[in-house]
């Protein structure tokens, strides 16, 4: 046995001398010390990593028999169903995966927000993964174009358009970003060269600037206090446990098994959501002159939809079509800036005062409420409710410089809380 | 390495230079990728005019929508005359009834936008988002509009059109529906695409 090993420490020996690789699985898993008090909420960016590596394997298995063509790309989609074997396990498992993805990043977001994740030092983690967030909107829409179904056609048809709404421009905009006068195979294509190829690659690259930055600060927990200010004689924090094995086997393991539970049963069973996670409109071929009675984007993006739809009303000169684009662009821009817009001096909600508890709980709840507002069809009461509710969503960040100043806050212990 | 002696003002200036150029070349460079996002000479040869025979279309009926021009949808509706005696009686209710707005070639602002009187082409795609509306002709109360007088819906996000294509005021649409470039080659032979030499 000694003799294995020390070969090991050998040819270890001479990879070292030529590619830190012990170093480097020191510094981001043996020894990176991450705090001892993670909760529930810390499995998020794992299972989001597990996701993205199912996207990737999977995303490639399924360009093996798909055609971005206008003519072949529905049939292809059929024929990866019904005839490439395990084709519909492929395809749901990448399906599902979209939603999936975008659950564990709402939550992993939703984290941050509650213990104040994105403040000093952590702006760049914030940054970057306001970054991924937005690519992966970009990935999802325009993945969702491939199976030219009807509602992959009228859902990029409305998203494309938005851009007509830019003054002077946005006709020729719309024009190039289609390729054509129209939606059309031209368009498919090139939105297939993008998911596949372009988008994945910008998202591994921030995947991996987000990882950096948050090894090179540390962690934040539950309690937002800093693990590194006790340490012991070895300069380790007190608080603080390797994250190989410790998160890896006896956090990160458990929790991904059960995880992987309920995505197999989603997949298995519910594969459409009942028309959430695959709408119905798209079990038809695309038709140029056929608008589905309700065009509703996959849920993931309606609550942007509910405000894109809410602006209804012309204002200091602009038309209501520019409104709706600036609202709702400016609500995926405004998280982007969340660093220097929280003043208050603690970092996590449990220490925070009354204000940023009720506006962050009034957030979440207009974010669900618009969420579901983008799923119907508006009318005048849905749209006034999702006009209050976009006014909250920009309440929530806008007034966050008074609310997290004037509020009184409680005192943050030394060491970190194991409740 | 020292500093010592160092120029820095001829560092600057090739730092500087290095830039300008490597900028220049940056710009240079993107031109093909960003030409190459265009329509193709295929693409724009398929947008090419289309003819049309209307001869079979029933006053009071719409030919389309027909994947006709640029694919998009066109609408060809051949109105009655009891449409086009309703069609200015409520243009109080039109955001732009004198189709003031670029949305029409020259031949085609007029009360009727259309070239003969009883024949609409319009480009059947919402200025909104570009939805498709729905040919409503019908006179009656509808569930978003009680004095319905007939004209287009868009489901989409609830944007109304008259008869004549023109926006209703207080829907997301900013404009009237685009009326293409057509002339008739014939009684029965729509061109749409192309004026025929009349602009």
């Amino acid at each position: 046995m000694a003799s294995i090993q020390e070969s090991f420490k050998n040819v270890m020996d001479w990879v070292d001398d030529r590619l830190p690789v012990t170093e480097t699985y020191e510094k981001h898993m043996s020894k990176y010390y991450a705090p001892k008090n993670f909760n529930f909420w810390y499995y998020f960016g794992i299972f989001a990593f597990v996701v993205l590596i199912n996207q990737l394997l999977t995303g490639v298995w399924l360009t093996m028999s798909y055609n971005p063509t206008g003519e072949g790309a529905f049939a292809s989609v059929e024929y990866i169903m019904r005839d490439v074997e395990y084709g519909w396990m492929l395809r749901y498992m990448h399906s599902t995966g979209a939603s999936a993805f975008f659950v564990v990043i709402y939550l992993h977001m939703f984290r941050g927000l509650m213990y104040g994740s994105y403040q000093k030092p952590r702006e760049l983690i914030w940054l970057f993964g306001m970054l991924i967030y937005v690519a992966l909107m970009a990935e999802g829409f325009f993945g969702y174009l491939l199976p030219w179904g009807n509602m992959s056609f009228w859902g990029a048809q409305v998203i494309v358009s938005l851009a007509s709404a830019i003054p002077f421009v946005g006709e020729d905009i719309a024009v190039w970003v289609r390729g054509d006068f129209n939606m059309s195979g031209v368009t498919l294509n090139r939105f297939f060269a993008l998911h596949v190829v372009l988008v994945p690659l910008v998202l591994l690259v921030l995947v991996v600037l987000h990882i950096l930055a948050l090894h090179e600060v540390g962690s934040n927990n539950p309690d937002g206090v800093d693990i590194k200010k006790h340490v012991d004689e070895d300069g380790k924090p007190l608080d603080g446990i390797p994250f190989h094995p410790f998160y890896t086997i006896g956090h990160d393991l458990p929790g991904t098994v059960i995880f992987l539970f309920i995505f197999c049963a989603v997949m298995f069973f519910y594969p459409d959501g009942g028309g959430y996670l695959i709408e119905h409109p798209n079990y038809e071929p695309a038709d140029p002159l056929k608008t589905p009675e309700l065009i509703a984007p996959v849920w993931y993006y309606t609550p942007f939809y509910s405000m894109l739809r809410a602006a209804t009303f012309p204002l200091f000169g602009l038309d209501a079509k520019l409104w709706g684009l600036i609202v709702m662009a400016g609500a995926i821009a405004i998280p982007f800036v969340l660093p220097w817009l929280d003043k208050s001096p603690v970092k996590s909600i449990r220490y925070k005062g009354m204000g940023s508890k009720i506006f962050l709980a009034l957030f979440v709840i207009s974010f669900f409420i618009l969420g579901y507002l983008g799923t119907v069809h508006p009318t005048p009461n849905k749209t006034l409710l999702a006009q209050v509710c976009t006014a909250i969503y920009f309440g929530y960040f806008l007034l966050m410089p008074w609310y997290t100043s004037v509020e009184k806050t409680k005192p943050v212990p030394e060491r970190v809380t194991m409740k | 390495m020292s500093d010592e002696g160092v120029n820095s003002g001829r560092r600057n200036f090739l730092i500087g230079a290095t830039t300008v150029v490597g900028s220049a070349g940056v710009v240079g460079v993107a031109v093909p990728f960003v030409g190459s996002f265009n329509p193709s000479a295929r693409t724009l040869a398929a947008g090419a005019p289309v003819k049309i025979d209307i001869s079979k279309l029933v006053p009071g009926q719409i030919l389309g929508p027909i994947p006709a021009w640029r694919d998009k949808p066109i609408f060809v509706v051949k109105r009655t005359a009891e449409m086009l005696e309703k069609l200015n009686s409520e243009n109080q209710r039109l955001a732009d009834p004198e189709s003031e707005r670029l949305q029409q070639p020259e031949y085609a602002k007029n009360e009727t936008r259309s070239i003969k009187r009883d024949v609409l082409v319009l480009v059947g795609l919402c200025t909104h988002l570009s939805c498709s509306p729905k040919f409503r002709p019908a006179v009656e109360p509808q569930d978003f509009d009680e004095n319905w007088i007939g004209g287009f819906y868009c489901p989409c996000h609830g944007s109304k059109f008259d008869l004549a294509g023109r926006v209703y005021a207080g829907v997301p649409a900013p404009s009237n529906l685009e009326v293409p470039p057509h002339f008739y080659e014939s009684d029965s032979i729509l061109v749409i695409g192309e004026d025929g030499g009349v602009a």
